[in-house]
């Protein structure tokens, strides 16, 4: 069980605004015997901070890295944001050494050197390469049969494909689907799966992000979903949070509840929805729960 | 076609080149390869910004960084648009990486013109004061406890101050102003 352990990195979203991943995904980790470690400190990975000065970005990421090569762990994160931004900084900083030397010269000044020694993984990573498919298996004791879903696995965890590894086809992304299938639940294709939710803009222009996310909402429904299934916190927040926003901006109505994955598979393990904070979706999701109780 | 002959006619005014800009472009991580856009329209093809809006067409960047008309694009608020999905990275058949491009010019506006988004001066202060994006609030904070989370990691604001400023972004973020949106209709600044 040594291997299964993790410099856990969760990032500003969730403890700002999504508790319910954090539960969720700490309570069927646990379960599986993937150990956290916290960090020993902490500062953003950078991912906000790219588009205005990305040298800055480089450092604050390699900053994060370095902890956990002092550590001697690999990281795990629950963020798309997190994960692109500290696997493309771990990428382009092992292979660029110009860059390298730079970022290092400024990681200097905190006593610092980025070596290029672990790996970033998100849970997605974690769940299909170290836990596998069996083990997840042998914990899943109340199988979400009958229940059909479709997923959301956003930009970051797969784009761009040369840069992020772990082999999922980003035209094309099987993973999250397999993951969703182990908890018994059917796995819905709908139009234009790979479409990005919009979030990472809305800070600049709401009604753009606004028209993409209703177009996704739009196709999901059209499959007849029951749920949508993320694994990003600002993804989740773009389709659960401001869902009603979106209901109101274009006159409809979805009522689609969004699921963290660790929610959707927690359940399927035997937790309860209040073990797992159903209760602190936006989008209640009282239908899916009396089908599966 | 039409479209792109009118652009070169439009662009023929030399007072309006720079032949460097390219060059300066191209010395930022993954915009090294901009010279290899042979202008196929695949990246346009298939963003979803460009199905949206009127302004934000990622081929068309790509060709107004070769002309070097510099003027056009840096300080252009509709650079802000892109949202990094990174299909135009995965799709471009000559391995151009658009999104990357994009990065370089807002970099290279907020340096060059002291200008960036309201929210992003927003994040980048919060991280400096916190090593967090958001100003976590006390009641969150507490709640933890309560909720049988273990205590949010503590930043090392000295250390995030050091490297603000070995970077030099520092000084930037003090000094530069702000908009507050980015106007759909007109590609300009709103607020
Ligand atoms: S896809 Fe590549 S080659 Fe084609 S227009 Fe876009 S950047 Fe240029
Ligand atoms: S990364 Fe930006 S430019 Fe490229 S397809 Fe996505 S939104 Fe468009």
């Amino acid at each position: 069980m040594a291997d299964l352990e993790y410099l856990f990195f969760l990032g500003c979203l969730i403890p700002y605004r999504l508790a319910s991943y954090e539960v969720s995904a700490r309570k069927v980790l646990n379960k599986l015997g993937v150990k956290l470690v916290e960090m020993p400190d902490f500062n953003c990975c950078g991912f906000p901070i790219g588009p205005v000065n990305f040298d800055l970005a480089l450092s604050l990421a390699a900053r994060d890295l370095c902890l956990a090569e002092q550590k001697n762990l690999n990281i795990l994160t629950l963020c798309n944001g997190c994960f692109g931004t500290l696997n493309d900084a771990n990428k382009i900083l092992k292979e660029d050494e110009e860059l390298r030397d730079r970022i290092n010269s400024y990681l200097q000044q905190v006593g610092m050197e980025f070596k290029g020694t672990v790996t970033v993984k998100h849970i997605v990573h974690v769940l299909t390469e170290d836990v596998g498919s069996e083990k997840l298996k042998e914990q899943v004791k109340k199988p979400l049969t009958g229940l059909r879903v479709a997923q959301h696995t956003g930009c970051h965890l797969v784009r761009p494909a040369s840069h992020v590894g772990h082999g999922d086809n980003p035209e094309d992304p099987h993973v999250l689907k397999e993951l969703i299938r182990l908890t018994g639940a059917e796995c819905v294709e709908y139009t234009d799966e790979t479409e990005c939710c919009g979030n990472p803009i809305i800070g600049v222009n709401e009604d753009l992000p606004f028209e993409i996310a209703k177009e996704k909402l739009d196709h999901v429904k059209a499959a007849g979903a029951q749920a949508l299934i993320t694994v990003c916190p600002a993804c989740h927040m773009m389709y659960d949070f401001n869902q009603p926003r979106i209901e109101r901006a274009f006159n409809t109505s979805f009522r689609i509840p969004v699921l963290h994955y660790t929610q959707l598979l927690g359940l399927a393990m035997g937790f309860s929805p209040e073990d797992l904070r159903l209760n602190e979706l936006r989008v209640k999701p009282t239908e899916l729960l009396s089908q599966i109780q | 076609m039409a479209e792109l002959q009118q652009e070169a006619q439009e662009n023929v005014k030399p007072e309006k080149i720079d032949p460097k800009f390219k060059y300066e472009v191209m010395k930022h991580p993954g915009a090294e390869k901009i010279q290899m856009c042979f202008q196929c329209g695949t990246c346009t093809a298939d963003c979803a910004i460009a199905r949206f809006s009127d302004f934000y067409k990622p081929r068309k960047i790509a060709r107004i960084v070769q002309l070097g008309l510099k003027n056009r694009l840096l300080g252009n608020p509709m650079l802000w648009l892109c949202t990094t999905c990174f299909t135009c990275v995965d799709h471009c058949p000559q391995g151009v990486e658009v999104s990357s491009i994009v990065r370089a010019l807002r970099n290279m506006s907020v340096g060059n013109m002291n200008e960036m988004p309201f929210i992003y001066k927003v994040f980048a202060s919060n991280v400096l004061k916190t090593g967090y994006v958001y100003l976590m609030p006390e009641s969150r904070l507490k709640r933890r406890g309560a909720e049988g989370l273990p205590p949010l990691p503590k930043s090392n604001v000295e250390h995030v101050t050091k490297l603000f400023e070995a970077t030099g972004f520092l000084e930037t973020l003090e000094n530069a102003s702000t908009f507050k949106n980015v106007n759909l209709k007109t590609g300009d600044q709103d607020g």
